[in-house]
């Protein structure tokens, strides 16, 4: 696990030796651990006047899962990923991030929760006046990290979104998928445990989404990390539901197919509707399901 | 009464804003080089147009009462109303006009620019509060730099209506000097110190809380300049008034 050994510096940690071994857990001591679910929503509730945005909403999303949550605009998706980072809070139920109440916590306390949380936005929300590296480096140097380990580890997280050509440029130099890019990079800095996509691939190309899928698979498959992935495009949701990652014997990163050889079981669905679930299961049973609404927004119609 | 409840809120919140990130200059961390940048950005960027304004009105005051002075005989004593005027008012309120236009309208368009785009929310995420972070630098900057760009507009101000004094009407320099010199008192110089911190609090927390709370993406954040520098220029005008009552009651200024 990437943030099993706190101890370690970010410059004695490598990419390379992050991807080059899966996830391994020592089952007797991680156990009770990998039960408490990383993300926790318990009936919550929200409105803006007389606007419903959230109506009794409960989930979960257990260590190392994926929830793709699917939904119109407008929907209330990513209302979730603003009270997970506490920037919303409900008007009633519960939130648990990693086992911690986090429904009432003034922002002073919620900044250590922000700590185990990277966020990906729409549009990237870089800092326009910071370069890609200082947009990187932002949480590293904000902590007060040495400026020898906050260069290593920014040229670690700049190489994981193949962009370490970059670290010199500007935010509006860059193109959009590049932007998302960078913005990857900045949430992952500091290993969260937890990462949260709201619609990253929103107005990209089909061959930039697909980078950006494969980017947040490699993070569940090789990283363990949980994560929501925001979206409402159905390219995203077949990437992230049908293939997984794996390191092949020259150490590369590979993307496969499930299949006969292995079948995903750490990424799930969630539809929203009208501030409501009207959906949670495997992809498998999405495309089964009869619900008219759920048909016609697989099928695009 | 729904204008007097939204009036009563927008209050709330910009002291709300304004004690948050007074509490937060007491704790860590800070932000000096950001601070520093600000008041670059404030001072030194606002010095050439706070100079013009401060000279021409220094220049055009003379050039306007002169030669009542000296219909009443009372020439010699121009510089008195140029200095009096300049350092107790015109100074302190018309650098801060032009500051609220300046600097108001760039905290609010960049502030702004950040909410519409999720920098805001970026930063919160990141664990920054953005109070901390982008606030109290600008209010602090703003705080500091308005007293120093109030003396230096007062001291071309004055220079302005000498040269006009000296230029057009001929008046020795000394006699200008020396009437201004007896124009002004130490309080009336505390007093034009003072009044350009509240005008930079004023400033500083209107264009925040305007940028900070903009909505309705690019449309929101034109909106959000406008109000910044409408606001902030109102109650400077307004808050001038109560705060000259204020300094006449504490420094005995304006009685003769």
């Amino acid at each position: 696990m990437l943030s099993s050994n706190e101890n370690d510096t970010y410059a004695e940690r490598g990419i390379d030796e992050v991807e080059a071994s899966a996830p391994e857990f020592d089952d007797a001591v991680d156990a009770p651990d990998r039960m408490r679910p990383a993300i926790e929503f318990r009936d919550v509730h929200l409105a803006f006047d007389d606007k419903v945005i959230l109506d009794g909403v409960s989930f979960s999303v257990k260590k190392g899962q994926t929830k793709i949550v699917l939904g119109r605009s407008g929907s209330g998706k990513s209302t979730i990923i603003r009270m997970i980072l506490g920037l919303l809070k409900p008007d009633a139920g519960q939130i648990f991030i990693d086992g911690e109440e986090i429904t009432h916590h003034s922002e002073p306390d919620m900044m250590s929760v922000r700590q185990k949380i990277g966020m990906v936005f729409q549009e990237g929300a870089l800092f326009d006046s910071l370069s890609v590296y200082d947009n990187v480096a932002y949480r590293l140097l904000e902590q007060g990290v040495p400026e020898d380990e906050i260069d290593v580890e920014v040229r670690r997280m700049l190489r994981f979104v193949d962009l370490e050509d970059a670290i010199e440029k500007m935010p509006n130099e860059l193109s959009g998928g590049m932007r998302r890019r960078v913005g990857i990079a900045r949430a992952l800095v500091g290993d969260p445990q937890i990462v949260l996509f709201d619609e990253p691939t929103a107005g990209l190309d089909p061959p930039t989404a697909r980078t950006i899928c494969e980017l947040a698979i490699k993070l569940r498959d090789l990283q363990d990390v949980s994560s929501i992935f925001v979206t409402h495009e159905m390219n995203n949701l077949r990437y992230l539901s049908s293939e997984y990652a794996t390191v092949n014997d020259e150490g590369q990163v590979v993307y496969e197919k499930e299949g006969e050889k292995l079948c995903l079981i750490n990424t799930e669905i969630m539809m929203i509707r009208d501030g409501q679930i009207i959906f949670s299961g495997k992809d498998e049973e999405l495309q089964r399901n009869d619900d008219p609404y759920i048909r016609r927004f697989i099928h695009g119609t | 009464m729904h204008s007097l409840l939204r009036f009563l809120s927008e209050l709330q919140d910009v002291s709300l804003l304004l004690w948050q990130a007074f509490l937060s200059l007491w704790s860590k961390p800070r932000y000096y080089a950001d601070t520093i940048r600000q008041m670059d950005y404030v001072g030194v960027g606002s010095l050439p147009i706070v100079l013009l304004t401060g000279f021409f009105t220094g220049a055009v005051l003379l050039l306007q009462t002169f030669e009542t002075f000296q219909y009443y005989s009372m020439q010699n004593e121009s510089g008195r109303l140029v200095a009096t005027s300049l350092i107790r008012e015109l100074g302190p309120v018309l650098s801060a006009l032009m500051v609220s236009g300046r600097i108001g309208s760039a905290i609010a368009a960049e502030l702004g620019s950040m909410v519409v785009s999720q920098q805001i929310d970026a930063m919160r995420a990141l664990g920054t509060d953005p109070i901390r972070k982008l606030v109290l630098p600008r209010i602090v900057a703003l705080v500091v730099m308005m007293p120093l760009l109030t003396v230096a507009a007062d001291i071309f101000g004055l220079i302005g209506g000498g040269a006009v004094a000296s230029l057009m009407y001929n008046q020795e320099t000394s006699v200008y000097t020396y009437s201004v010199r007896t124009g002004i008192s130490t309080s009336d110089l505390l007093g034009g110190i003072i009044k350009p911190i509240f005008f930079g609090l004023i400033i500083g927390s209107v264009a925040c809380h305007k940028g900070l709370s903009t909505s309705g993406g690019t449309v929101g954040v034109g909106r959000s300049v406008t109000n910044a520098v409408v606001i902030s220029s109102i109650w400077v005008i307004i808050f001038d008034f109560f705060l000259s009552k204020l300094l006449q009651y504490l420094l005995d200024i304006g009685r003769l």
